[in-house]
């Protein structure tokens, strides 16, 4: 019974969710003792007279979504490419870009829209999936790493969106388009929280039908092996690309949708960075591999959770950063297999020589 | 006629002879050759004279400075982003110490050292002797730095010390490349004295890499980190010393960035990370590890701005232009890279 009692704990500590469920624990805790208003939720109403919920933890519901949209795609692309993705930020702009382009048209602040806005997010989706494939080529079939290749995107992408809506910059006055970054009306719930929700069903139903998820990590582990194995490891690194850049499209209509308007040097700056960061917090290896979803968007909420606890002490967001930073190093240091080797074998040794006194009492 | 052919497949197998490293050498300093001509021919005006040159020079001495470092990292296999939140926090806690503390010139270069000697030894230790992926670590490194520089400061200012304002208005005088103004009074050509300290660097580090043990170790730990430690290359030190001198470059390239703007500002150096790893692979170094050159990297910096001159000057005004050009050299760059890679298979 004991024995079995000790696998089991020892098993918890072992699964990869332990690490980014522990750091949201101790945030949790962190809150609790020196504020517990923080999880204080209110009903109240927002500026169009509709019930809406607010709080610190609908905040980090909010805008942790499209946060932990990206770390979706993130993930896949890091576990086949053994590389990450740094022009989603940039993919971001280009996709809101079209999203504007395609529904005001010529005219920056049109009177009614161009289009149904299912088709101009469409189209958005159509350009992200190219911004990826763009990527993903020079990845899979170039063999550039991928930190490199998106190099190229990440300097060009802010500047193609500018271009692409001629340097103006448009703004939708239809009400409607600000339901997908804000609320619907009636529905008291942040509505990129039901998109995030929508994209993780979407993902787990291609990860439990499909081999996606199997060969994804055989491409990971071992190109080489897997195409012996009759797996085509180009095609699927270019398929991950691909599907980050839906992933990116999403996240680029939650964005404009939020303000209506975009900037194109400021919107979704440095999210890249995050969306990375979610990754390896779910202990995913950033070298590709084995990877747990669950574990990655839970990272995600854990970096906006993060954010948001900064931002309640008044942590100014140029300062942001500095703070993030040092949480990342204790993660990643305390989350070292050497480190990791190192504490197990101090641990063993405190518990033996507990034992040798015990048994010498 | 035969004579020819023979000279021909002669060149060739010349070419097909080269290492990575000088064919990628080779390519960069030819095509920064031609654009540099090609802008006299077509542009001329701003070209021509010796001190567009130089005024490349001096606007970009702490960019080779940080390319270096980068360049020596990519080499052993690693990368640094954290250089532009370095050289922002350089430049600011210089500017706060001339400014708000009275200090000496040659103390804010002790400061600038010793930040980069800092960030160096803990980016280094955490990446080597812990063995954490060196992105994270010094994404990490960047975040913190560009974070503490707000803490420092938030606002940007410019330093008015006057031993300071002395030493940046210093001009080194270029014999021989003078050219007469408008109103035909000889001007001389100059640089300055970040110039002469990229210079300087650009030496030591080819003479480090090229000549010394320590040099030779590098390329073999990022050529294969397993075949390196059967050599009996102590790898974990090698990586640490990679990162460490990053770091202390990264200071270095942060004071000089310092010296030519003047001001301490958190939005100094944003973006240098970018620019140097794309001049250090438009230079020829592999990110894969390996293979690389300083010089290479120097006429990377070159190549990299005389693009964005270039495009300045051709018309093409609206801020896009430089983004989208800087992208599409670097895009050819690295697809002739991975054809020369695949060439031996």
């Amino acid at each position: 019974m004991m024995q079995k009692n000790k696998f089991q704990i020892s098993n918890i500590f072992r699964n990869q969710i332990f690490i980014p469920l522990a750091a949201l624990i101790l945030l949790a805790l962190f809150n609790l003792i020196m504020d517990p208003s923080f999880f204080k939720i209110t009903m109240g109403q927002n500026a169009a007279g509709n019930p809406v919920l607010s709080g610190y933890l609908i905040t980090i519901l909010d805008y942790g979504s499209e946060l932990a949209i990206l770390a979706i795609g993130m993930t896949l692309v890091t576990a086949a490419s053994g590389g990450q993705d740094i022009s989603v930020g940039a993919g971001i702009a280009i996709t809101g870009s079209v999203i504007l382009r395609m529904l005001c048209g010529r005219n920056s602040r049109p009177d009614e829209l161009q289009m149904p806005i299912i088709c101009a997010f469409l189209i958005a989706v159509l350009a992200g999936m190219l911004a990826g494939a763009f990527n993903g080529l020079l990845v899979s079939w170039f063999k550039i790493q991928p930190m490199v290749a998106t190099l190229i995107l990440f300097t060009a992408g802010r500047s193609i969106a500018a271009w692409i809506n001629n340097n103006e910059l448009p703004i939708v006055s239809e009400p409607s388009f600000g339901y997908y970054g804000n609320f619907i009306p009636g529905i008291p719930i942040p509505t990129p929280f039901f998109i995030a929700v929508a994209v993780m069903i979407v993902t787990a139903l291609l990860l439990k039908f499909t081999n996606l998820g199997l060969y994804v990590q055989a491409v990971g582990i071992n190109a080489k092996s897997s195409r012996l194995n009759g797996l085509n490891p180009t095609f699927i690194k270019f398929l991950t690309f691909v599907l980050l850049g839906v992933c990116v499209a999403v996240a680029g209509l939650i964005k404009v949708s939020r303000l209506s308007t975009i900037n194109y040097s400021v919107v979704a700056k440095d999210i890249e960075m995050d969306a990375i960061l979610a990754v390896a917090l779910g202990g995913n290896s950033l070298s590709g591999g084995k990877f747990n979803m669950t574990a990655s968007i839970i990272g995600a909420y854990v970096i906006q959770f993060l954010t948001t606890t900064l931002y309640k002490f008044n942590v100014k967001s140029t300062a942001l950063p500095a703070y993030k930073a040092i949480v990342v190093i204790l993660l990643v240091v305390f989350s070292a297999p050497v480190v990791r080797e190192f504490i197990s074998t101090k641990w063993k040794q405190l518990r033996s020589t507990d034992k040798i006194a015990k048994e010498v009492a | 006629m035969e004579n020819k052919t023979k000279e021909k497949s002669g060149l060739l197998s010349k070419i097909s002879g080269m290492t990575d490293s000088n064919l990628l050498l080779t390519i960069t300093i030819v095509v920064f050759i031609l654009m540099y001509i090609g802008a006299m021919v077509f542009l001329g005006k701003g070209f021509l004279k010796p001190q567009a040159f130089f005024n490349i020079l001096n606007e970009n001495a702490a960019l080779i400075i940080l390319s270096c470092g980068l360049s020596l990292v990519m080499i052993t296999g690693g990368i640094d982003i954290s250089v532009g939140g370095v050289t922002a926090l350089v430049t600011m806690s210089c500017a706060v110490y001339l400014d708000y503390h009275n200090g000496s010139v040659g103390g804010a270069m002790l400061l600038a050292l010793g930040i980069g000697l800092a960030f160096g030894l803990v980016q280094g230790y955490l990446v080597a002797y812990l063995d954490i992926q060196p992105f994270i670590v010094t994404l990490a490194g960047m975040f913190f730095a560009k974070g503490m520089t707000t803490i420092i400061n938030s606002d940007p200012f410019n330093v008015a010390n006057e031993n300071f304002v002395a030493l940046k208005n210093t001009r080194v005088n270029v014999p021989g490349m003078g050219s007469y103004n408008k109103k035909g009074i000889y001007v001389n050509a100059y640089v300055e004295i970040g110039v002469i300290i990229a210079i300087l660097i650009v030496i030591l580090m080819f003479m480090m890499l090229r000549w010394t043990k320590l040099g030779r170790s590098f390329y073999a730990v990022g050529g294969n980190r397993q075949s390196a430690l059967m050599l009996g290359i102590n790898v974990k030190r090698t990586r640490f010393l990679s990162q460490l001198f990053c770091g202390i470059l990264a200071g270095i390239g942060g004071f000089v960035y310092f010296l030519h703007v003047g001001s301490g500002a958190a939005t100094n150096g944003a973006g240098a990370e970018m620019n140097a790893i794309a001049s250090s692979i438009i230079g020829g170094t592999m990110l894969t590890g390996g293979v690389g050159n300083i010089i290479g990297t120097l006429f990377g910096v070159l190549s990299l701005s005389t693009i964005k001159n270039i495009v300045a000057s051709a018309g093409l005004d609206q801020a896009w232009w430089t983004g989208i050009t800087v992208a599409a050299m670097l895009c050819i760059f690295l697809v002739v890279q991975s054809i020369v890679v695949a060439r031996k298979k």
